[in-house]
């Protein structure tokens, strides 16, 4: 260093935010799409942050017993009572789903296009696959008696917490489903050959932020 | 472009991160399956999330390969939740005390 500042972009640590936030600069040095979509997926934390706090503070305070989610959520399957059965498939089909769109990624930005189209219809599949499973479990859930103001278990916030969390989560995999089949779509029809393939790293982002909620609902809302 | 250069990887990586997150959730289902109970299942609940989150976050979003002017834009603003949890376990301690106390059938 020796009393040199450093103005360059190969800064490194704290030199480099003070350059990046210093006059006449971009700050950030990413498209302002992934920008973007970083900034909304920020927001959506904060959104989910709500859900899993309020749902924490209704179970600390409620007086009857919390039902048993790992006894709720039970499956019998061949005969056989599984716990969590169809919750820990859920998760392995939304792991994978994630694996897939990784590697869409990593396929777009060698300009393999077409493999990267298979692998977003394929992440597509698993996550209309995943949502189905989870219209299961609500029927399910509905047929045993459990509502958003009671249920035959215990605590009556049960109801309201789960289908509130594993209901916005729903809708954030359905939407997924929709955005990256339409991103596919445009992708096949080469609507990105000119400006280059990072829409499938902006749309890969969203999912992965999908996946990683669900790590979190399947800790505190399954599990704990 | 940064972003170009992160895409550099092979798809090995992807792979092998995939299969520690098959890993780790089957852990975590298996602290359910075996029954594990108190303050061993919450502690392995949490390390086992932790380290999902962890592994998604850095490597499949790339955020390990990012700018830190990025990185802090992600994480600095989660400091209000964490405060905000340590609020609302007090005042979910409070209002179940207070149920107790004047709520309770004798």
């Amino acid at each position: 260093m020796s009393g040199q500042v450093d103005n360059s972009a190969e800064a490194k640590g704290w030199h480099s935010v003070v350059n990046d936030w210093a006059a006449d600069q971009r700050t950030f040095r990413v498209s302002w799409g992934k920008l973007m979509m970083w900034i909304f997926l920020l927001g959506d934390t904060f959104i989910f942050s709500i859900f899993l706090i309020s749902y924490m503070t209704v179970r600390l305070s409620a007086t009857d017993a919390w039902p048993n989610a790992s006894q709720v959520f039970e499956l019998v399957v061949f005969g056989h009572t599984v716990p969590l059965f169809l919750i820990a498939i859920m998760t392995f089909i939304l792991i994978t789903s994630s694996g897939t769109m990784a590697m869409a990624v990593s396929c777009a930005y060698r300009k393999q296009k077409k493999l990267a189209v298979y692998l977003m219809l394929a992440t597509a599949v698993l996550g209309a696959s995943f949502v189905g499973m989870q219209a299961f479990e609500w029927s399910k859930l509905i047929a045993d008696g459990v509502r958003p103001w009671a249920n035959p278990m215990g605590a009556a916030q049960f109801g309201a917490a789960f289908f509130m969390i594993t209901g916005f989560h729903g809708l954030h995999v359905s939407a997924g489903v929709i955005y990256l089949l339409v991103v596919a779509r445009k992708l096949s029809r080469g609507d990105y050959d000119q400006r280059g393939y990072e829409i499938v790293e902006i749309s890969g982002l969203y999912w992965h932020f999908v996946d990683l909620v669900w790590v979190f609902i399947f800790a505190f809302f399954y599990l704990w | 472009m940064s972003a170009d250069h992160a895409q550099q990887h092979p798809i090995s990586l992807y792979f092998k991160v995939w299969g520690l997150l098959f890993l780790l959730s089957f852990f975590s289902y298996m602290v359910d399956y075996l029954q594990l109970q108190g303050p061993l299942r919450w502690t392995l609940v949490l390390i086992f999330m932790l380290l999902k989150a962890g592994l998604i976050l850095s490597v499949f979003m790339h955020v390990k390969w990012e700018r830190l002017a990025l990185q802090l834009l992600l994480f600095v603003p989660l400091f209000a939740i964490v405060v905000f949890i340590a609020l609302m376990a007090v005042e979910g301690d409070y209002t179940h005390a207070l149920r107790l106390l004047y709520f309770s059938q004798q």
